[in-house]
């Protein structure tokens, strides 16, 4: 075979505002930790206020990770991942409380077993339940937005009702397992030993998800797929099992942001899906479609902002994280690290 | 085994209210280098986006190895043993070079013997294997494209316009490789707009107009007829 004409093909280097640039998005968090730092002024509150904002951003992340790649991969917009937020609630929930005797015991080991074992069950469920729906509600629209959000809207309400048939229409209160109760200090500051457990717990999915996407083949797949599903095809694999593996998989990761927000908050509602959905369409949005690197970023800033701002000023809480997505999509009409651009 | 690896019979292809193929046969031999050529819009890309099954044929048979494929998913395609580079050349820009060839890799492993022929015919994709793809010059990318659908061994390449807004030297290297994938017997659907490349490549040619087959021979024949081109694709002495 005839070699290519000889020549010494380089690529330039960036220049310092190109390289800065590319980084932003990157220096967002601990930009907005320091700016945090100096608005609240004390050291203790602001740990406090950090902690608990990375423990929020975590389990946001949780949620919003796999509906970032359903959009990137079929470009489906499911109004409906909401629904498995709150389903996975109510069964590891439902566990947890079934486990009484687990939870209530001052043993770590056991503790930590029911936790898991919560996890689990909502992530089977929610599993089944991701495959079920994309089969029945948005197999049928792929392609049609309209539709797919008309449908997995009234998905999303069928669901919920369902829950409130099965579990009642009461909220459902409940107590975190003995070992996971209460504060330390640490620096004069009062951290909740639960924050800090979902802290590491996103930290380590996060980090699992980044090496199963640039390690793996079927990572590389996912990745391809995001850019140009038609290419990946055309290459002997089938989109369509690699998608419904994805669906199912970020069905399952709802469930358990689902049982960690409702540890978070000690308490679960058949509406908490949907409410979470608005913080979550945030992350995807603004992180830039189909990158999880990017949902992992906005969720963090979105967390923290809404901790610091609840703080400063708790009148501005509720609109602090619609003015952060005004804010990037002006600075970055694509999202913070786009892997699809918008159509 | 046949001496045809591909047929399409009466092929009818709509892209939205769009009829583009107006009932498209053509006879792809097996072994050799099939030129599909035409002016531009007459239906040749959506012709090798149909045989692919990017595009449904609407009414028609497609006819690979013998077996109707009309109605076979675009994977089943690839894994029968076909390989398609498209025209805008598919490159996947956030992933790497070496990412990209070992996504072409279905059936396993990237083999070290071929990747080593391939990244001696195309030293750049070797200079930049680490590189992010998006990154690459146009003429890298379509050199990436042609080393992807290279890396394993397919009984039919489609492609579409390998040359298009190449500098000559690294046309010339294109013209190199493919010259060599028909020396190992492959069979090639080529699309192309440089008619010096067709001549240089082509052992039959078809020629596409409104949605159809116009005129199909070896492609000496067409070569040696400047009226034929002038009639079939408006190609004036200039261009030869």
């Amino acid at each position: 075979m005839a070699a290519a004409p000889d020549h010494a093909p380089k690529i330039s280097r960036l220049s310092a505002g190109q390289s800065a640039a590319k980084a932003m998005p990157l220096l967002l968090v601990p930009v907005l930790v320091l700016l945090g730092y100096l608005s609240i002024g004390s050291t203790s509150s602001w740990l406090t206020l950090t902690v608990s904002g990375l423990a929020m951003g975590m389990m946001i992340f949780i949620m919003a990770s796999g509906l970032t790649l359903v959009f990137g991969l079929m470009d489906v917009i499911n109004f409906g991942h909401g629904a498995f937020i709150s389903v996975g609630a109510y069964v590891g929930i439902s566990a947890l409380i079934a486990l009484e005797t687990w939870t209530g015991a001052s043993s770590l080991l056991l503790n930590v077993a029911a936790v898991l074992a919560a996890v689990a069950a909502a992530m089977c469920a929610t599993a089944m339940l991701g495959w079920g729906f994309e089969r029945v509600i948005v197999r049928p629209v792929y392609g049609a937005h309209l539709k797919q959000i008309l449908v997995t809207v009234g998905g999303l309400i069928v669901i919920e009702q369902l829950i409130q048939v099965v579990w009642g229409p009461d909220e459902i209160f409940f107590t975190r397992p003995e070992t996971l109760k209460g504060a330390f200090t640490f620096a004069g500051a009062a951290i909740e030993k639960y924050r800090l457990l979902a802290v590491v717990f996103g930290l380590v999915l996060f980090v699992t998800m980044r090496l199963v996407l640039k390690r793996t083949k079927i990572g590389l797949i996912v990745r391809a797929g995001v850019q140009n599903g038609e290419m990946v095809q055309a290459l002997g694999y089938k989109l369509r099992l690699v998608f419904i593996g994805v669906f199912i998989a970020g069905s399952a990761l709802a469930g358990l942001g689902g049982v960690m927000w409702g540890l978070y908050q000690e308490v679960i509602t058949a509406g908490m899906g949907e409410q979470m959905m608005i913080l979550v369409f945030i992350v995807v949005i603004i992180g830039g479609l189909g990158s999880v690197e990017g949902a992992f970023i906005g969720a963090l800033l979105v967390g923290l902002l809404q901790n610091y701002v609840a703080f400063l000023e708790p009148k501005l809480a509720l609109i602090s994280n619609i003015a952060l997505m005004t804010a990037i999509l002006m600075w970055r009409p694509q999202g913070m690290m786009p892997v699809v651009k918008a159509k | 085994m046949s001496d045809t690896i591909l047929e399409l019979s009466g092929i009818h292809t709509d892209i939205a209210q769009y009829h583009i193929l107006q009932g498209v046969d053509l006879v792809v031999p097996r072994g050799g280098v099939t030129m599909l050529l035409g002016r531009n819009g007459v239906g040749k890309t959506t012709t090798l986006r149909t045989i692919i099954g990017h595009w449904q044929a609407k009414t028609g048979n497609l006819r690979f190895n013998g077996e109707d494929i009309t109605a076979t998913p675009t994977p089943s395609r690839a894994r029968a043993g076909m390989g398609f580079v498209p025209e805008d050349m598919g490159i996947f820009s956030d992933l790497t070079v070496e990412e990209n060839m070992i996504l072409a890799a279905v059936s396993g492993p990237l083999d070290s013997v071929r990747m080593e022929r391939i990244l001696t015919a195309f030293p750049p994709l070797r200079t930049f294997w680490r590189s992010e793809a998006g990154n690459l010059s146009g003429g890298q990318k379509q050199m990436l494209s042609i080393a992807r659908v290279m890396a394993e061994e397919r009984q039919l390449y489609l492609i579409d316009e390998p040359t298009k807004g190449l500098a000559p030297a690294i046309i010339s290297t294109m013209v190199g490789a493919l010259r060599d994938l028909k020396k190992e017997g492959a069979s090639i659907l080529l699309v192309e707009q440089n008619f010096a490349v067709a001549k240089a490549l082509g052992d039959t040619a078809a020629i596409m107009d409104d949605g159809r087959i116009v005129w199909a021979g070896p492609m000496a024949e067409l070569a040696g007829d400047a009226g034929l081109q002038e009639r079939l694709m408006g190609l004036s002495m200039e261009a030869h």
